[in-house]
């Protein structure tokens, strides 16, 4: 019965509509959950210091990605600090004091990462002086003349009809 | 008995590419058309054997062989199958293979897809693969046999790592493998030529088909890698900056170089030994990324005192790799120099500047990469180099790339006038630095990284359309549609991968200055409003899985009042190694993706939900699909066909 079939489908939809309202109205009446901190502004700085230092006991992960009791415990540390009125230079520096700088994400500029934060630019300038050298040579070479015998050569490998390059040997089997 | 049968395949395996190694060469050297002839069923040989071995570790793992040491250490009987199969690529020893066999299929095509180019070329290509193989098979065999025998036999196994128990693991690995190891195809061309002296346009042409290939392999990886990353780890990351991420990255740049130089040698005949070089330096990325990512020396350089053999061998044979291959173009290079000349102006100078900037900000991230390591090593202390560093090189270097990617391509070859060049695209350069300024501000979020993003993406979108304007243009005459299929397919590549840099940058930009998140306490019954959208917490159930406990949340996505969906996070705990993992939910879209993980269960029975907003997100992926798209479309291109057409007719005629 093509009838009673639309009439179940009606129903159907009605029903799935229906239930969607209700949900869209529940979600409006349903109580509000709570931030997991008080202080959202402040949470914004935590993760944003979070994200720059290393959670030391996983594999380079830093504390704001891990999961890990220690990642999760120096990120309270950064959250109470933050709040306690210091800033982030000062929870920094607390944290290279007691862990090292391999704590930091970003290297500090000392003597042992000099040729780090340097050596892009070295190298850049070491490229573009060789682009420069190479360009200038390269302006004073003379254009290739062709003989007649290679012009004719170009011609025909142009139009589509030249066979295996004349200067390769004959392979002998 | 069946693990016995794969590891004595992999001796008949290493046996064959020394002979495919020596005799080719010998052949090519002495003229000798028999000796020649080897390399190819030499090739194939290799392929079936490396190919037996790889079925027999896959059959161990598939019938759950704990007897077999590597089997035991990363699988369980009660890993679903399709998870025990890609264990066989989860760790070294089988990631080693999975690199053997996948060397031997690109071999196996180059021997197939060669028949064109002269015999003592594809014999010098395919002894170079064949000297690449016996490392790897030799390295294999010596230190890192996947086959070794536990006895006695475990009784149960240690299961595959539950963070590559993922879709991604299916295909990420195999993809990637294609495009690092494919370089080395595009390398053997290189050190093929330079055994010959003979480095042309010829050459180029050859190459070029190949090395897009390997180059969409790796993009299309890289891509996948960073979309897993991205769902699996849970709070919405999708570039890392770490060491093993770098490692498939720097070969890509290098690669990247590669290709657009190999264009000029073709089409110019110029920058012939800068070619051979990068060749040369990309599969040297490679081999250095395949060892960097497997070796362990990422986590602790002191992970090779446990094995010494193993990285006397990685070093032996990377110096082996690299010092004869710059010895060789050491020897060869002065004889390449010349080739087409240009002038200052020109989109020669263009390439080539994008080309000294890509290698230097390679250059740059292995210098990022492998520092902590040789601080460590020399016992100067331990640091980390992270994502700020990597960031404040990158982004100066790539700006310069970025804006001549779309200049070049304005400018004429050999030679061309500034002033006009500029004129033809100040009006488009000046209107994507007002559409910067103006997104920007439309968008609320005006920083130099967002402002610099957004004119950039303007920059290539508005450029690639002069770009195909004046292309219809130059074209007078026919119709527009007519005019539109007279341009060449590597045309078309081209001005779809750079378009696909301009949609990435959108996307990068994007979510980096409007992504959002917040994590709440939420019980049943709550509600939270987040980024324009309401989630509403319908509970936990437990979803027990065939190696895993969960617990799956229910969280109902609302827009306004329109229901979007249900995003079902979980929090699963893997029995076998009792390792604790995030499911991430996501409701994927155009425009924005809401990412929805699950936290820890609170004392009060509340469950900490992660909530993230992430704005244009997709559009990262899709530039690189539309990368990948341009490599295809060139390396398709009907040129290379028709040579290979053109010759058979000649030969024909002369073998009549």
């Amino acid at each position: 019965m093509p009838a009673d079939r639309f009439l179940r489908a009606l129903r159907g939809a009605a029903f799935i509509g229906g239930c969607l309202l209700v949900a869209a109205a529940f979600a409006a009446d349903a109580p509000t959950a709570k931030p997991l901190v008080a202080d959202p502004a402040l949470e914004a700085r935590v993760l944003d210091l979070s994200h720059k230092l290393r959670c030391l006991v996983c594999q380079n992960q830093s504390i704001a990605e891990s999961h890990a009791p220690l990642a999760v415990d120096l990120r309270d540390q950064v959250r109470e600090q933050l709040a306690a009125g210091r800033s982030e230079n000062e929870v920094v520096d607390y944290l290279v004091a007691r862990y090292g700088d391999f704590v930091l994400y970003a290297p500090p500029f000392k003597a042992t990462t000099l040729l780090l934060w340097l050596g892009p630019a070295a190298l850049l300038l070491a490229g573009a002086g060789w682009l420069a050298i190479r360009l200038r040579s390269r302006e004073r070479e003379a254009a290739v003349t062709l003989s007649e015998a290679e012009h004719r050569r170009a011609r025909e490998l142009l139009a589509g009809n030249a066979a295996v390059p004349p200067s390769s040997k004959e392979p002998r089997s | 008995m069946i693990p016995e049968l794969g590891h004595f395949a992999l001796v008949l395996a290493l046996v064959i590419a020394l002979v495919q190694a020596v005799v080719p060469l010998l052949g090519a050297h002495r003229n000798r058309l028999a000796l020649m002839a080897v390399g190819r069923p030499a090739a194939l040989g290799q392929f079936l054997f490396t190919g037996f071995s790889f079925a027999c570790l896959t059959w161990a793992f598939v019938v759950n062989d704990f007897s077999v040491e590597y089997v035991a250490m990363h699988s369980n009987t009660a890993t679903p199958l399709i998870y025990r199969i890609t264990a066989v690529w989860g760790s070294h020893e089988g990631s080693l293979l999975l690199w053997a066999l996948t060397l031997s299929l690109w071999t196996v095509a180059v021997a197939v897809f060669s028949r064109n180019l002269p015999e003592a070329f594809v014999a010098r290509v395919l002894g170079t693969l064949g000297w690449i193989a016996v490392g790897f098979l030799a390295f294999m065999l010596v230190t890192s046999n996947p086959f070794t025998r536990l006895i006695p036999g475990a009784a149960e196994g240690r299961d595959l790592n539950p963070l590559l128990q993922d879709p991604g693991m299916i295909i990420h690995p195999p993809l990637l493998y294609m495009g690092y190891v494919g370089f080395s195809v595009a390398f053997a061309f290189a050190i093929a030529a330079l055994l010959t002296g003979r480095l042309d346009a010829a050459w180029a042409r050859w190459s070029r088909p190949w090395t897009t290939a390997a180059w969409v392999f790796l993009t299309a990886g890289i891509a996948l890698g960073s979309g897993w990353a991205y769902y699996e780890l849970g709070w919405g990351g999708w570039w890392f900056w770490d060491p093993v991420e770098n490692a498939s990255f720097m070969p890509w740049l290098l690669g990247t170089a590669l290709i657009h130089s190999l264009a000029v040698t073709e089409k110019r005949g110029a920058f012939r030994s800068w070619t051979v070089l990068l060749a040369i330096g990309a599969f040297s990325l490679s081999l250095l990324g395949t060892f960097l990512v497997r070796s362990g020396v990422l986590t602790s350089v002191h992970a090779f005192a446990t094995d010494p053999r193993r990285g006397l061998f990685i070093l032996a044979f990377l110096v082996a790799v690299i010092g004869v291959s710059l010895l060789l173009y050491a020897w060869r290079a002065p004889k390449l120099a010349g080739g087409g000349s240009f002038a200052f102006v020109s989109r020669d100078t263009a390439l080539l500047g994008n080309n000294v900037l890509l290698s230097v900000v390679s250059a740059s991230v292995l210098l990022g990469t492998l520092y902590p390591l040789f601080l460590d090593a020399l016992g100067l202390g331990k640091l980390s180099v992270g994502p700020p560093y990597f960031e404040a090189v990158f982004v100066p270097l790539m700006t310069p790339v970025v804006v001549l990617m779309m200049f070049g391509p304005f400018l004429r070859w050999k030679g061309d006038e500034l002033m006009p060049a500029l004129r033809r695209v100040a009006p488009a350069f000046v209107a994507s630095i007002l559409i910067g300024l103006g997104t920007a501000f439309a968008v609320g979020h005006v920083s130099w990284r967002t402002v610099l993003g957004l004119a950039l993406a303007a920059w290539v979108v508005l450029a690639s359309l002069q770009l195909l304007a004046t292309r219809l243009r130059e074209r007078a005459g026919a119709s527009a549609a007519s005019r539109l299929a007279t341009i060449p397919a590597a045309w078309w590549g081209m001005w779809l991968a750079h378009l696909g840099v301009g949609i990435f940058i959108i996307g990068v930009t994007m979510v980096g200055s409007l992504e959002n998140n917040l994590d709440v306490k939420m019980k049943e019954g709550e509600r939270v409003e987040f980024s324009g959208y309401t989630l509403l917490f319908r509970g936990v159930q437990d979803a027990p899985g065939p190696n895993f406990a969960a617990a799956r949340a229910n969280l109902e996505l609302f827009r306004g009042d329109v229901d979007i969906g249900t995003l079902q996070p979980e929090k699963r705990i893997y029995l076998a190694q009792q390792m604790p993992m995030t499911e991430a939910a996501l409701d994927v879209g155009l425009f924005r993706d809401v990412y929805v993980s699950l936290g820890e269960q609170l004392e009060d029975g509340s469950w900490i939900v992660s909530l993230h907003y992430k704005p244009f997100i997709s559009w990262i992926w899709a530039g690189c699909v539309l990368m990948a798209l341009g490599g295809i479309l060139a390396a398709a291109d009907r040129r290379y066909r028709r040579l290979a057409e053109r010759r058979l007719p000649a030969a024909a005629v002369q073998a009549a």
